[in-house]
């Protein structure tokens, strides 16, 4: 008999690595792990203005992520300073104005454990909506611009010479990054989610053509490591957002070495 | 007169306390090919992607017809070994197409080969080729050309060159190109802009040539060079607008290029059948 919350987990899991998935793709391809990065850990001020607002914890990490993807966006148009540089700040200083806020809330106390490294086995019904929801937006939209945000990454220039509004889909693009983000930490964590979005879609890489192959083969390695994490969580009891990871990073070293073997043959 | 396709006014930039333009104007009608010649680092990129709106000017305007499809080939196309791309995927990378046009447009211009080649595959010849061939596809009023022979030995830039021109009747759009390749380009064009950070000259090639700016930019020697091409070219476009030299390949494609042949046949009077229906050669860069 298996347990309910272990159904959650894997529905929860399977679901998010399929969102995942092709987000992953064009963060590797647009090189934005380091964004990544930094939108999960200004999530963190998201928990604790949740706590402190009384909002649903959820919707303030997903508020927080699109805020930051925001002030990102417009702090990239200025060029004195890096755009490596304004992510690096954004990121430890939201993350340290979370913790500094997380002290601040009283009564509660907040298992920080759970946003680092993620909660997947304490997944509820509503999380599952929620992703089911967010899902669907954040996918059906990178759908909706994919023709265009795939040529706005192969050449900016020959996007934009051929009236394709480069701007407003990098904008679009950063706060759809960061509802997903929003969605993923409950199950992997501030410091775990960009391997998620990565890891899949660079083992991916090896197998795949076009981008889109790669994208749908991002979705599959990242719901086969969620199953793998899972297993191995349930079997050796490890801590479930590190052992996906782990998967994650395994399947990727499986795959370049089945690449290897096929490359020398 | 029609109003320009692109039309820039007074428009100026700087880099920091560098001017890159100075109270630049220039228009693009509807047919008309526009060379850009000018130094290294002259700001002949630059310009262009100001007038495409790429890059903002400090003042000035740039109006461009509504609605207008423009097709751009960059200097060059750095694909990164991270993006898998098939060369048919980039064709329809910002408009769908069938296979089967994919396959005719690279056979236009030489490339059928590489359809299922990944762009981070190919030598600098044939990337330029697959770019040109999806300007093909997208039919634009107006085809920018930002050095088109870079990275292409010598002796393929002067294919390359008879290939635009050959899209451009094909086509019948307005062409903005950067060149420095000043010997191959000057003959094919209906106007010469001579730039550095402003417009030195501008006119027809002949006037150009004789301007005295132009001499001083490029040095009486260089400006004498051309002065030969010219001749040369003259005398061969007498001849045919499609000549081209002896082709040791032999083309599947050869079907579809006297079809064109027989089209045009007529405006050719003087041409000998067979230089008129030449298929687009393929050269040294692509046969590696």
């Amino acid at each position: 008999m298996i347990d309910d919350f272990l159904v959650r987990a894997i529905v929860g899991g399977v679901l998010l690595a399929c969102i995942c998935g092709p987000f992953g793709a064009f963060i590797v391809w647009r090189r934005m792990a380091f964004f990544g990065d930094m939108l999960a850990h200004s999530a963190l001020l998201g928990v604790a203005l949740g706590l402190l607002i009384g909002l649903d914890v959820r919707l303030g990490m997903i508020a927080t992520c699109l805020a930051s993807a925001l002030i990102l966006a417009f702090g990239q148009r200025q060029s004195k300073i890096g755009s490596d540089t304004v992510l690096g700040m954004l990121a430890h200083s939201t993350l340290a104005l979370g913790m500094v806020a997380l002290a601040f809330v009283q009564g509660v106390a907040v298992d920080i454990m759970a946003y680092l490294f993620g909660d997947i086995l304490a997944i509820t019904m509503g999380d599952i909506w929620l992703m089911l929801g967010g899902g669907v937006v954040a996918i059906g939209g990178l759908i909706w611009m994919w023709r265009p945000l795939l040529a706005l990454t192969v050449s900016p220039e020959i996007a934009a010479a051929e009236s394709i509004p480069v701007e407003r889909l990098r904008l679009i693009f950063m706060l759809l990054m960061a509802l997903v983000i929003g969605l993923a930490i409950k199950i992997v964590g501030v410091l775990l989610i960009t391997a998620l979005l990565i890891v899949p879609a660079a083992s991916a890489r090896f197998f795949a053509r076009t981008p889109e192959q790669m994208a749908i083969g991002a979705a599959l390695f990242g719901a086969a490591s969620v199953l793998t994490g899972i297993a191995l969580s349930w079997h050796v009891d490890t801590p479930a957002g590190p052992s996906i990871v782990i998967s994650a990073a395994g399947l990727f070293v499986i795959s370049s070495i089945v690449m290897m073997g096929l490359r020398r043959r | 007169m029609t109003a320009p396709l692109i039309e820039g006014r007074g428009l100026t930039l700087s880099f920091g306390s560098e001017r890159v333009l100075d109270q630049v104007s220039l228009s693009i009608r509807a047919g008309e090919i526009i060379t850009l010649i000018g130094p290294n680092g002259a700001g002949k990129s630059t310009l262009v992607k100001t007038l495409l709106g790429l890059q903002k000017p400090d003042s000035g305007e740039v109006i461009r017809k509504p609605g207008l499809r423009v097709g751009y080939v960059p200097q060059k196309l750095a694909i990164d070994q991270v993006l898998p791309l098939t060369v048919k995927r980039f064709l329809t990378l910002t408009r769908s197409a069938t296979r089967n046009h994919c396959e005719k447009v690279l056979t236009q211009v030489g490339a059928s080969h590489v359809i299922d080649a990944q762009m981070s595959s190919l030598s600098g010849g044939e990337a330029q080729r697959v770019m040109l061939a999806r300007t093909l596809l997208l039919r634009p009023e107006l085809l920018v050309l930002d050095e088109p022979t870079q990275g292409v030995d010598v002796s393929g830039q002067a294919e390359l060159y008879r290939l635009i021109d050959e899209i451009r009747h094909e086509l019948d759009c307005a062409v903005l190109m950067i060149s420095h390749d000043l010997h191959l380009v000057m003959a094919k064009t209906d106007q010469v802009v001579c730039f550095n950070r402003h417009v030195c000259c501008s006119g027809i090639p002949e006037t150009v040539r004789q301007h005295p700016e132009y001499r001083s930019l490029f040095g009486v020697r260089e400006a004498d060079a051309i002065g030969i091409y010219t001749h040369e070219h003259d005398h061969e476009h007498d001849l045919s607008g499609h000549v081209v030299g002896g082709c040791g390949h032999d083309h599947s494609h050869d079907h579809h290029n006297h079809n064109h042949g027989h089209n045009h046949g007529q405006g050719h009077s003087h041409a000998p059948h067979n230089h008129a229906d030449a298929p687009i050669r393929q050269e040294a860069d692509t046969a590696k």
